[in-house]
């Protein structure tokens, strides 16, 4: 009867051990976490991917409940759009200005908003930039990653060549055609190229430099606003393409340029001058290993009237909709590390910059503040000493930058304003007898009927 | 007399098993092997039913809804079909796959054919002609329109304007112009997939009774003739074959369109599959999946009733 209850007792003993061992498991399972997050395009050197890996392992060391796997990650529309749909985005991934809100609207980025309030910092971002990352209902449903303004990049050693002064790059678009046709004609290699790709890009840079000249794409806001895409400025924007496309024939073979083309183009050193944002460097480097030393950058060449101004854009991270509070929590934590740290506080601005030069990575690319210009200067001091992109070539663009009239991107429907656009530019670049007047109408139309349904 | 005598037979045969097979219970019905049978074929139909059938179901189900995926879904009737239908896209679409399956037809459909009869007239290693004319059909897709990509570079030293301008023709814009980007994309898919339908007719030119030709020469006749008159006629079956499937496979052209120029420039390229592909996934914010399925099952519908025509109106030429 003794050993019978000797055994009964061992085992409640081993009963109770196990359950208090499987309780300790557990709590430690809950109180770790796991999320993906987007890190760097596919195809970046392995200096740039080193220096990510750094980031991760510091964070992981100041968070030790969290686990961070990075995914490479490049947003296009239609990949973004497929991704969205199966749900195979990382927990934070990253998502242009022009999307956010609408996703918000639509349920499909996750309520950051107790997480994001509580971030000391969270009343220093720039009221303009912080509106592009919440939705209808004010909740934040994503945080900055960084801002940009288009600029007019150009080649320094082309402009050389070419018998141009690579310290006066063109500040007007007569300018820009001249430049363009002379490069051509001395060098061979295409004076001046936009990307034309049916992906919305080529829109984007119509709109660009439609904004340069005064035009804009709408008026209104939401399914109540009007696409104004056949006004007077594009018309005259399109002009000049189809200009320097036949007559000057300035602008080479190549007319479907993508994002990511033209920026393989320029750093091959056979393009004279582009459009695109302005942090488009750190891409430069990391993908396509461009030659520093051929590089310049200038602002948007802008009309001499009122409503000129320079397109101005911009990048968030939001999170997954179907994230765990634990996982959104853990994701506010990362992007906090990762994006706006480096901007706010001076220790993690320098340990960033430590980490990018350590790994060959540029540190000090064009970009606008995400809080204010004070505290924006001030981060530049910081990691001053750090500085390595050439940004004495830099200077065209950064001496004028913030006094531009920086205007952002149209706001309704911006992606099917600019898919509407792209069939307006290669129709342009592809066919000489193209009637603008007559597609810019039917891009009208075309956008006006997704603005009106809200695509 | 033979066919009316044979009728009858089969049906008095069939009459007389049904009446003397007793009705089956559940358990005759296992012993018989039915079991084993469902078994047999549960793999297949699971496969079927998870992967072709329930996503049919999900597509006619989906041309009715407003949906992105993430958030329910809304019952809108035919609102999809109409806004397809109204779409300033879709006349686009359509033109421009029409161009490219009459393209292919003119240019794709009659280059396997004098292929395989060349071929199959060669006595000697006829094994590595083959084998040529196949390569290209091995080359993965994506590879083959990269490679063709380079080729078609529009500047003077492209590939191919550096062909041409050595008999002073060109450059040409290939890809770049929307007069040239279609016939462009024909003439890379027609060789990336002539060898298939190349190996089909030469598997079907060893059917032809060589007594036919012998009996043709003995006439007179040349080896056009005998073409014409002998080797067409005795293929006749397979051409009506691969010509419906080179039809419903030029309907449904994606790859070369999407992969070349993104349905560009200027939409010349833009067709009916990449069409549904923008509906689906040409929005960043989330697609419109409804637009999407209705037009894929208005596709799936005109291929249906084309094929039944077609099969209806050859049916006797190629039994004859």
């Amino acid at each position: 009867m003794k050993s019978l209850r000797r055994i009964a007792t061992a085992v409640a003993v081993a009963g109770l051990v196990a359950l208090c061992a499987t309780a300790a498991a557990l709590g430690s399972r809950s109180s770790s976490v796991t999320i993906s997050v987007a890190s760097l395009i596919p195809g970046s050197t392995q200096a740039a991917i080193d220096q990510f890996n750094s980031q991760v392992a510091q964070f992981e060391k100041a968070n030790p409940g969290i686990t961070v796997k990075p995914v490479e990650y490049n947003w296009t529309g239609p990949t973004f759009a497929a991704k969205l749909a199966a749900r195979t985005l990382p927990t934070v991934f990253e998502v242009p200005f022009t999307d956010a809100r609408s996703l918000g609207d639509n349920g499909q980025l996750a309520n950051l908003t107790p997480y994001a309030k509580a971030l000391p910092y969270f009343s220093e971002f720039n009221p303009a930039v912080i509106a592009e990352g919440t939705d209808a209902k004010g909740q934040v449903v994503a945080l900055p990653k960084g801002a940009y303004a288009q600029a007019l990049h150009y080649n320094r050693q082309l402009f050389s060549e070419a018998g141009l002064n690579p310290n006066k790059p063109p500040t007007t678009w007569a300018q820009v055609r001249k430049d363009a046709k002379i490069i051509t004609e001395k060098t061979g290699k295409a004076g001046y190229v936009e990307m034309a790709k049916d992906d919305n890009t080529a829109g984007w840079i119509l709109t660009t430099v439609v904004y340069s000249l005064g035009g804009r794409m709408e008026t209104g806001t939401g399914t109540s606003a009007k696409a104004t895409l056949d006004n007077k400025y594009t018309i005259q924007a399109l002009n000049m393409l189809k200009a320097m496309r036949w007559t000057d024939n300035s602008m080479g073979s190549n007319f479907s340029y993508s994002w990511g083309d033209i920026n393989q183009a320029f750093a091959a050193g056979t393009v004279g001058m582009y459009v695109s944002g302005s942090d488009i460097y750190t891409n430069l480097v990391q993908a396509y290993n461009v030659n520093p030393a051929i590089y310049g950058i200038a602002p948007i060449p802008l009309a001499k009237n009122k409503t000129a101004g320079v397109l101005g854009g911009g990048t968030l991270a939001a999170v997954r909709p179907d994230a765990s509070k634990a996982q959104i929590a853990a994701a506010v934590k990362w992007m906090s590390f990762f994006y706006e740290e480096p901007q706010i506080s001076k220790t993690q601005a320098i340990r960033n910059a430590q980490t990018l030069v350590a790994n060959k990575q540029p540190v000090g690319v064009p970009a606008l503040p995400l809080f204010n210009k004070h505290l924006y200067d001030i981060s530049q001091t910081w990691i001053k000493p750090y500085i390595n992109v050439p940004i004495a070539q830099m200077k065209p663009f950064l001496t004028g930058i913030f006094s531009e009239n920086l205007i952002p991107e149209p706001e309704a429907s911006t992606q099917s304003v600019y898919h509407a656009l792209d069939a307006v530019v290669e129709g342009v670049l592809t066919n000489k007898d193209t009637n603008v007047v007559q597609m810019l109408q039917q891009a009208t139309s075309e956008a006006q009927q997704a603005i009106s349904s809200g695509a | 007399m033979l066919d009316q005598l044979r009728e009858p037979a089969f049906t008095k045969r069939g009459l007389s098993r049904t009446s003397r097979v007793p009705r089956r219970s559940p358990i005759t019905w296992v012993r018989g092997g039915g079991l084993s049978t469902l078994l047999f074929l549960a793999p297949l139909l699971f496969v079927f039913g998870a992967f072709s059938w329930y996503p049919i179901v999900r597509t006619v189900v989906m041309s009715l809804q407003h949906t992105n995926l993430v958030q329910p879904a809304t019952w809108v009737g035919f609102a999809n079909f109409k806004a397809v239908w109204h779409d300033p896209l879709f006349p686009v679409a359509v033109k421009n796959t029409l161009y490219f399956a009459g393209l292919a037809l003119v240019f794709g459909y009659p280059i396997p054919l004098i292929a395989a009869v060349l071929m199959s007239e060669v006595r000697k290693r006829r094994g590595i002609y083959s084998a040529l004319a196949y390569l290209p059909v091995v080359i993965p897709p994506v590879v083959a329109v990269l490679l063709w990509k380079f080729f078609y570079d529009a500047s003077s030293t492209g590939v191919f304007n550096t062909v041409l301008g050595w008999i002073h023709l060109g450059p040409y814009p290939w890809l770049q112009s929307q007069q040239w980007a279609m016939p462009s994309l024909v003439l890379e898919s027609t060789w990336a997939n002539a060898g298939a339908t190349v190996i089909i007719y030469l598997a079907a030119l060893t059917g032809v009774q060589t007594e036919l030709y012998e009996a043709a020469s003995v006439d007179g006749a040349g080896i056009l003739r005998k073409v014409w008159h002998v080797t067409l006629p005795q293929l006749r079956g397979i051409l009506l074959v691969t010509l419906i499937l080179q039809i419903i496979g030029t309907a449904q052209v994606f790859l070369e369109p999407y992969l070349f120029t993104s349905g560009g420039p200027a939409n010349a390229t833009l067709t009916v599959l990449l069409l549904i592909y923008n509906y689906a996934f040409g929005n960043s914010l989330g697609g419109d999946y409804g637009k999407a399925t209705a037009l894929s099952l208005m596709l799936a519908v005109f291929l249906a009733i084309f094929s039944l025509i077609y099969l209806r109106a050859t049916r006797s030429w190629s039994t004859r």
